[in-house]
């Protein structure tokens, strides 16, 4: 493969980079991310991705865009309310970027279809609302040996680190299990503010761009938390866990589980 | 130093900062370590800036001269 004219003057300003140059660029264009969800951490992550020219990005979410969406998930906009998520993304990043080849994944992910989902992928980035994807993108990135990039947003506050099965701790190794339902607060109250989700997105974008160029030191073993309120950044070491329930020393989870929706709100609204 | 043996030679008069950096960071990257390139760029920015960059990135400026209201910039690639 080598560099177009066109692309050449498109990504001049991370080619000129020490240590991307030419080379990292084709990298990033042999490079394939499946970003779940097409939310708040999706969205700055998917147009960070595509702009940098990762030549295949996949994108999985059921939903359709809503009026309450745009506040925060920037890759939508006004006239793609109703549209199906996926597509409204893939119109989105094809308009920024033509080199980039989009997956648009309309399909709820379960323990059944994930494992096919991911495979094909470099490099996987959570950027999911709810638990019990959550914890099945993590165990199924575990089980597959598959890097993964997780970020979280409440309110204020928001978190990521980087997942290599087997080297570093896997998100159960920070949190065994799901909470049980009732301590969930409810949807009404997980308010956002969409620069902290901007935030954390775009902290996995760099990240998946550091994995694919091979430069830099991940968030591997390190969990990044962000507070918006004080604009504080610290890291908080977090060791592998040998008691872990899926990737510890004697692994109690050993296939992919389907957590129930803790969420009754949005429940309904999906049935 | 008139006899240096020039392995490619990219013509980059007219080209503005900092594309005229990024051809000659791709130029250098395709060729091997030893060669030498002789790039022609115009006065002023380009010549500092491009000299100034190639040399940051560890190669080794052999050669800056002007000819003829433009430059000539001979570089060896390293590594
Ligand atoms: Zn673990």
């Amino acid at each position: 493969m080598s560099l177009k004219e066109d692309q050449i003057e498109r990504y001049s300003r991370q080619i000129i980079l020490p240590r991307v140059g030419g080379k990292g660029q084709e990298k990033l264009l042999g490079g394939k991310v499946l970003i779940i969800g097409a939310g708040g951490l999706g969205s700055p992550c998917a147009l960070y991705l595509a702009s940098a020219g990762i030549g295949t990005i996949g994108i999985v979410d059921s939903d359709k865009v809503e009026l309450n969406n745009l506040q925060r998930q920037i890759v939508h906009d006004t006239n793609t309310v109703g549209v199906a998520k996926v597509e409204s993304a893939k119109q989105r990043l094809n308009a920024i970027n033509p080199d980039v080849k989009v997956k648009a994944l309309n399909m709820r992910l379960t323990s059944k279809n994930i494992t096919d989902v991911i495979k094909e992928y470099d490099i996987v980035v959570d950027g999911s609302d709810n638990f019990p994807t959550r914890y099945l993108v993590n165990d199924a990135c575990v089980l597959e040996k598959k890097p993964l990039s997780h970020g979280g947003i409440f309110r204020f506050d928001g978190q990521a680190i980087t997942i290599l099965p087997g080297k570093s701790a896997c998100y159960r190794c920070l949190f065994p299990e799901p909470p049980p339902p009732g301590f969930v607060p409810s949807c009404q109250e997980a308010g956002i503010l969409g620069a902290v989700a901007g935030a954390i997105g775009v902290i996995q974008a760099n990240e998946v761009l550091k994995y694919i160029l091979n430069i830099g030191d991940l968030l591997a073993g390190k969990l990044l938390v962000f507070n918006a309120l004080d604009s504080s950044f610290r890291q908080v070491k977090v060791p592998k866990d040998p008691k872990c329930p899926i990737c510890g020393e004697k692994p109690t989870v050993t296939k992919l589980i389907d957590y129930e929706q803790f969420c009754s709100i949005k429940k309904k609204k999906e049935e | 130093m008139s006899d240096i043996k020039i392995d490619q030679i990219l013509d980059l008069k007219g080209v503005p900062c900092p594309m005229n950096f990024v051809k000659t960071k791709l130029k250098l990257e395709s060729m091997q370590a030893g060669k030498i390139l002789e790039v022609l760029l115009d006065d002023g920015e380009p010549i500092k800036n491009v000299t100034a960059s190639t040399k940051e990135e560890g190669h080794e400026i052999l050669k800056v001269e002007e000819k003829n209201g433009y430059w000539n910039l001979i570089v060896r690639k390293s590594r």
